[in-house]
């Protein structure tokens, strides 16, 4: 497993649909073995990503290498590596869910007998056996996704390419999903996942690689990207509203940053590790200042966007100064 | 990579040994694959066949006894007789459509982008498309011999002519139809593939011998329907079925089905490639 620590590796891949630049140069790499979630709002790239990293299409520029084969050169043996599940690659409504990936099988060079067996095996594990005789089209969301799914993985992929698997599915379809991929990367898969759901990134990926306009405009991992915008907050709320000036007192000494309140009666300040903690529980303690709320967190996924690009990880919202007040 | 979760059987890890064993005729399994997918589809939805079915006969029925006293002058039956070949040549044409609307629903939908990142032939989707599409043109050639019989048709040669006729007139649909493949890989929506191809087929079809003698024509318009494809192909049949000479039609239609694959295979082969 050494030969090659990457899975997927490209440098500078560039795209242009007429007028419209995709891509303008993203660089990826995913560990084997890992998760990489590539992190972006609508339009910025991602499926164009994974459709040249998946043979679809090729890039104008820049190259790209699955499980160390060259994705134009070497096409047959990628496709021969890889998983895709995505917006686009889908299943076929008019076959019932066990002729979709006894088809796969065959197109897989299985032989009938293995290529039912894998079909019954897929549809079982993900309870989709009762339906596996029924027209895919009669499906609900879920389970289409879930037969999507099965189908990518019909011949064992090494590498799976799960574009925006969860989009349009339900919180509770989407745990379900997720304990899927936890489950593929258990068995040794590398997956390399797109998402515009920070906290899907955030629960799956090892790492993050955060994609905006076609640029990769930071990668991480999903701690990591969350220091970037400045290290660890630790939050104060006195019980007592009076006595928040003397708090922010003895924060501001004990930390020598500055103290904010980003909600009524609650101060925050930036710190760059765990050591201020004890220090100031003793001082709030000793100066008679008792607490509801002591904590040290890290920023969420969404402010990292916010501080990336300067707007919100949801487009389409506004960014006015709505700050997501919990 | 410790397993600590107890795990269910895998459904990733290790790859199975390589079934590299038959990868010879990959395209021909993958193409037969597919094309059994298509059928599974065409016995779910019977309305598909409409096309190779009811339209053909409604077309037997309109022009026999609608046209066929005025353009034959008195007889229906003569008018049968004539018809009925030159009817198959043109219902075998339009046959084809609707695959190339089924394609480009395919892509739409995004089963051939599932398709595309699989280790096939490129082509395998069309071929195997193409290859469904057999059963559709023997069943349209059924239509037209048994129900023309019950009109009133009779062959005038023997069996084994009639087997020629039927056989080349598949083979030349089976050929003809890759204009429908390119035309669905290229155009936007499966209406659009419709609205091309009968731009395409009607004029083909009718500026034909189909249904009328060519020497009725006028000069200008005779000299396209004597290079016109349907015309050498209604005349190969005419003649397998009718008798008389049918050695230089048979030629030039097969003249024409070589042109056809080797303009059109390619070209739908590449738009499939290309797409993004």
């Amino acid at each position: 497993m050494t030969s090659h620590p990457y899975a997927i590796e490209a440098e500078g891949l560039t795209k242009r649909f007429g007028t419209t630049q995709a891509l303008a140069g993203i660089d990826l790499a995913v560990r084997e073995g890992t998760v990489l979630g590539v992190l972006g709002p609508n339009g910025a790239g991602k499926t164009t990503a994974v459709r040249i990293l998946a043979t679809l299409i090729t890039a104008d520029r820049g190259s790209a290498r699955v499980a160390g084969f060259d994705v134009v050169r070497d096409a047959r043996q990628v496709r021969q590596t890889i998983g895709l599940t995505g917006q686009y690659a889908s299943v076929d409504e008019d076959l019932t869910g066990m002729q979709n990936l006894v088809l796969i099988g065959q197109l897989l060079d299985l032989p009938s007998r293995a290529a039912r067996a894998r079909a019954r095996e897929l549809l079982e594990w993900f309870d989709l056996a009762d339906a596996g005789g029924r027209m895919a089209k009669t499906y609900s969301g879920g389970m289409r996704r879930r037969l999507d799914l099965a189908a990518s993985l019909v011949g064992r992929p090494s590498v799976i390419f799960l574009d925006e698997p969860t989009t349009g599915l339900d919180p509770a379809k989407r745990e379900d999903m997720w304990e899927v991929v936890r489950r593929l990367v258990t068995d040794g898969s590398t997956v390399l996942l797109t998402t515009q759901y920070l906290d899907e990134a955030d629960a799956l990926a090892d790492e993050i690689t955060v994609i905006d306009h076609g640029r990769v405009i930071a990668h991480d991992t999903p701690d990591g990207l969350k220091q970037i915008v400045g290290g660890q907050t630790l939050e104060v709320r006195p019980t007592d509203p009076s006595r928040t000036a003397e708090a922010t007192a003895i924060l501001a000494e004990i930390t020598g940053g500055r103290v904010e309140s980003p909600r009524r009666g609650t101060l925050s300040v930036s710190v760059p590790d765990d050591s201020a903690l004890p220090t100031t529980a003793a001082r709030l303690a000793s100066a008679g200042i008792t607490v509801t709320e002591f904590s040290l967190h890290l920023p969420s996924l969404d402010e990292v966007f916010f501080t990336l690009t300067g707007r919100s990880a949801s487009d389409d919202e506004s960014q006015s100064d709505t700050k997501e007040a919990a | 990579m410790t397993a600590t979760l107890s795990r269910e059987p895998t459904v990733v890890a290790p790859k199975p040994t390589a079934p590299a064993a038959n990868r010879r005729f990959g395209l021909i399994r993958h193409s037969a694959a597919l094309a059994r997918r298509s059928l599974i589809k065409t016995w779910r939805t019977p309305e598909a066949l409409i096309d190779v079915t009811l339209q053909p006969m409604i077309f037997l029925l309109l022009f026999t006894y609608i046209f066929g006293g005025a353009i034959s002058g008195g007889s229906q039956h003569d008018y049968l007789q004539f018809l009925l070949p030159g009817l198959l040549g043109q219902s075998i044409a339009m046959a084809g459509i609707s695959l190339g609307t089924n394609l480009n629903g395919d892509r739409e939908k995004g089963v051939f982008d599932r398709f595309r990142s699989l280790p096939i032939a490129r082509s395998a989707p069309l071929v195997g498309g193409v290859l469904a599409d057999v059963v559709r043109y023997l069943i349209l050639c059924a239509v037209f011999l048994g129900f023309g019989y019950a009109m009133g048709f009779r062959i005038e040669t023997n069996t084994t002519a009639t087997i020629a006729a039927v056989a080349i007139s598949v083979a030349f649909a089976l050929c003809f139809c890759w204009i429908s493949v390119w035309v669905g890989m290229i155009v936007r929506t499966p209406g659009a593939v419709q609205g091309v191809m009968f731009l395409l087929v009607l004029p083909l079809s009718f500026a034909s011998n189909t249904f009328v003698q060519t020497g009725t024509m006028p000069g200008w318009l005779q000299g396209f329907v004597k290079v016109n494809p349907i015309t050498h192909l209604v005349d190969a049949v005419r003649g397998l079925m009718l008798g008389g000479p049918v050695a230089s039609h048979v030629l030039w239609t097969l003249v024409w089905m070589a042109g056809l694959l080797i303009v059109f295979v390619p070209l739908a082969t590449r738009a499939y490639r290309r797409r993004t």
